[in-house]
């Protein structure tokens, strides 16, 4: 057990189907990742492709029309696909809690810190007001507020953007859950103290052992950040690995594509690089690999099939029918991405 | 209040002062019904539900053929008016708070329900509120009186049974937006049980809508109650109602016993204007997105 994945996702898909059922949007598409703990993955990709609906599908937290079609989620053993909702509300918060995208209206206006810390305390382990507001103490004091005293008995108007944000971190940790999914915490924070939050986040994970899924569309933070990388588009994984080795040399021609529309300092070229055409509609999707209408090195094979996973090595998973086994390119491609 | 404050983000000495604007006379003139109505027993001159048959029809004592003995005059029975007007506010008072509270209280419950659940749940409360509100409030009262028959209490819960309503409606169209807010989410991811999120963190959040709300539905629901009374289906007699006095002193009023009319008529008036201008200043002060209402 300690040695394997702490969560590990098999061919997972969470399809929106219309009321009529004649529309059918492939949110997530048969994703296969896994996380051990302690490490920390990062989920890139456009918006629309499925990052969010991932996070909520590993905490089935899914709007009405979602449904999670086929895929197992072993979390410590268990599949959560299995779970009541009771026995899926004792894992929310307490085992995997998340961070959600704006943190900053993440809390209630009319409560005090104190309460709003202790209250996940208090529902999962059931401790009283006055043993639940000691911990929460201890939790702000581990995120760096200081005087968490007084703190604890404000409300969340009388702090700053950076504050609160760290308050919603430390609600988190509050039952020192196994995983935490962090669905772009810092977006509505300036680079200061993104840079700061980014710190702390490893700090508890450090501290804690804890996983760590990084949801973001900066690829800056997943390099300073994570240790796995995980490429969404359209739905699906279109490579995944560790992220030197994705950042070296990226197999799938989305992750170069991606990784070369960054920009740098000293770039003598005039324009930013930037993928041509549109996400495809999600209800829609082509026939063969999604991203081959906008793919430069797409060829008839991309079109007509999608391709399914290739192992270039045994730490990488690509979705490219490039680097199927004897598919010449894929080296010279590399090369060229990486160069 | 908060979120005001938050979002204007004004130094307290530029920010319009909180009582900007607040209506002093109506608050002055309910606070003064509301201690007549505490202190009607101390107050009233008389027993408001005995008469003295020798002094029946006595005007005002500033009219000729008024005493002093009588202030306001008296009935057609030789009650004194001024001791039925004052034990008439201790009668208006309570039914039209409870009966506020009552229809809040079932109107909230329902709205939160309905507004955060969603789906059939939703549909049942929705269509029965819209079923509810295609009835006319006082006829269906009337109707329901009719079945459980007049009384004081049972005023109260009529009431209460035909204004939920109107809570529900506006409440539940908040929690529409409140259970898009990343605090309920949180809340959600956090584990908490949907009980523990509406009333831990929907319900504080609405309480001002339903305080706005009450003040203004306390107003609709002092006129139903004197309508009630005056159609006698409302506070049985001989107990001193303000719509009971109108209804008794109606046919008076052509023979020149106006003060039996006139007196219950302007209480009435003034105790509604009064909660409806204290109704309008709450709502715009505490709930800037209710002021469309």
């Amino acid at each position: 057990m300690s040695t394997g994945p702490l969560l590990e996702l098999v061919n997972l898909s969470t399809h929106f189907i219309s009321e009529r059922g004649s529309r059918i949007v492939r949110a997530v598409d048969e994703v296969s990742l896994q996380i051990k703990a302690g490490e920390t993955l990062g989920i890139v990709g456009e918006s629309g492709s499925g990052k969010t609906t991932l996070a909520l599908t590993i905490l089935r937290l899914l709007p009405q029309a979602a449904r999670i079609c086929s895929g197992r989620m072993m979390f410590q053993g268990e599949d959560l696909l299995q779970k009541s909702d009771a026995e899926m509300r004792r894992v929310r918060g307490k085992r995997i809690a998340m961070i959600l995208q704006d943190p900053m209206a993440s809390l209630n206006p009319l409560f005090t810190i104190g309460d709003q810390v202790a209250e996940p305390i208090r529902v999962h382990e059931g401790s009283g007001r006055a043993a639940a507001w000691r911990r929460a103490r201890e939790l702000l004091k581990a995120v760096h507020i200081p005087s968490p005293e007084t703190r604890l008995n404000q409300h969340p108007h009388e702090m700053s953007g950076g504050m609160r944000q760290r308050i919603v971190g430390a609600i988190g940790m509050s039952c020192e859950p196994r995983l935490l999914i962090a669905d772009e915490p810092t977006t509505s924070l300036d680079l200061t103290i993104q840079a700061q939050y980014l710190k702390l986040l490893r700090e508890l994970q450090r501290a804690h052992g804890l996983a760590l899924i990084f949801i973001t569309h900066n690829l800056g933070i997943v390099a300073k950040m994570c240790d796995q990388l995980a490429v969404m588009y359209a739905g699906r994984v279109v490579e995944s690995g560790p992220v030197t080795r994705i950042f070296d040399a990226p197999a799938h021609p989305y992750t170069r594509a991606l990784l070369s529309s960054i920009p740098r300092m000293g770039d003598p070229r005039q324009r930013l690089a930037a993928i041509d055409g549109q996400p495809p509609d999600l209800a829609a999707l082509p026939p063969g690999c999604a991203f081959a209408p906008r793919c430069p090195t797409a060829f008839d094979r991309c079109r007509a099939a999608p391709p399914p996973e290739f192992a270039p090595d045994d730490s990488r998973r690509v979705r490219c029918w490039l680097a199927a086994p004897g598919a010449g390119p894929l080296d010279g491609q590399v090369r060229g991405g990486a160069g | 209040m908060s979120m005001q404050s938050e979002a204007v983000g004004l130094p307290s000495d530029l920010a319009p002062s909180r009582l900007e604007g607040f209506p002093l006379l109506p608050t002055f003139i309910l606070a003064g019904i509301a201690l007549v109505a505490i202190f009607a027993n101390a107050l009233a001159p008389y027993d408001p539900e005995v008469g003295n048959l020798v002094a029946r029809f006595r005007p005002p004592a500033w009219q000729a053929g008024g005493s002093a003995e009588y202030l306001l005059g008296t009935d057609h029975l030789g009650r004194d008016v001024l001791s039925r007007l004052i034990f008439g506010a201790r009668v208006s008072m309570v039914v039209g708070f409870t009966a506020v509270i009552v229809a809040g209280v079932i109107g909230t419950g329902l709205g939160i329900v309905s507004g955060y659940l969603g789906g059939w749940v939703d549909q049942v409360i929705m269509r029965v509120t819209d079923t509810w509100l295609a009835l006319p409030a006082l006829t269906f009262a009337i109707f329901l009186t009719a079945i459980v028959g007049p009384s004081e209490m049972n005023i109260v819960i009529i009431l209460g049974a035909v204004y939920w309503t109107r809570y529900a409606r506006v409440i539940r169209g908040e929690v529409l937006s409140l259970k898009e807010r990343e605090f309920v989410k949180l809340a959600i991811v956090a584990g908490c049980s949907k009980r523990t999120i509406m009333t831990r963190h929907i319900l504080p959040n609405v309480l001002n809508s339903a305080i706005v709300l009450g003040t203004l539905m306390l107003g609709v629901v002092i006129v139903t109650e004197a309508a009630l009374s005056f159609l006698g289906v409302g506070v049985p007699p001989p107990k001193p109602a303000w719509g009971l006095m109108l209804s008794d002193g109606k046919r008076g009023m052509m023979v020149g016993y106006w003060w039996l009319t006139v007196l219950p008529g302007t209480c009435i008036m003034l105790m509604v204007l009064s909660a409806n201008l204290l109704g309008d200043w709450l709502r715009v002060k505490l709930d800037p997105q209710l002021r469309q209402l």
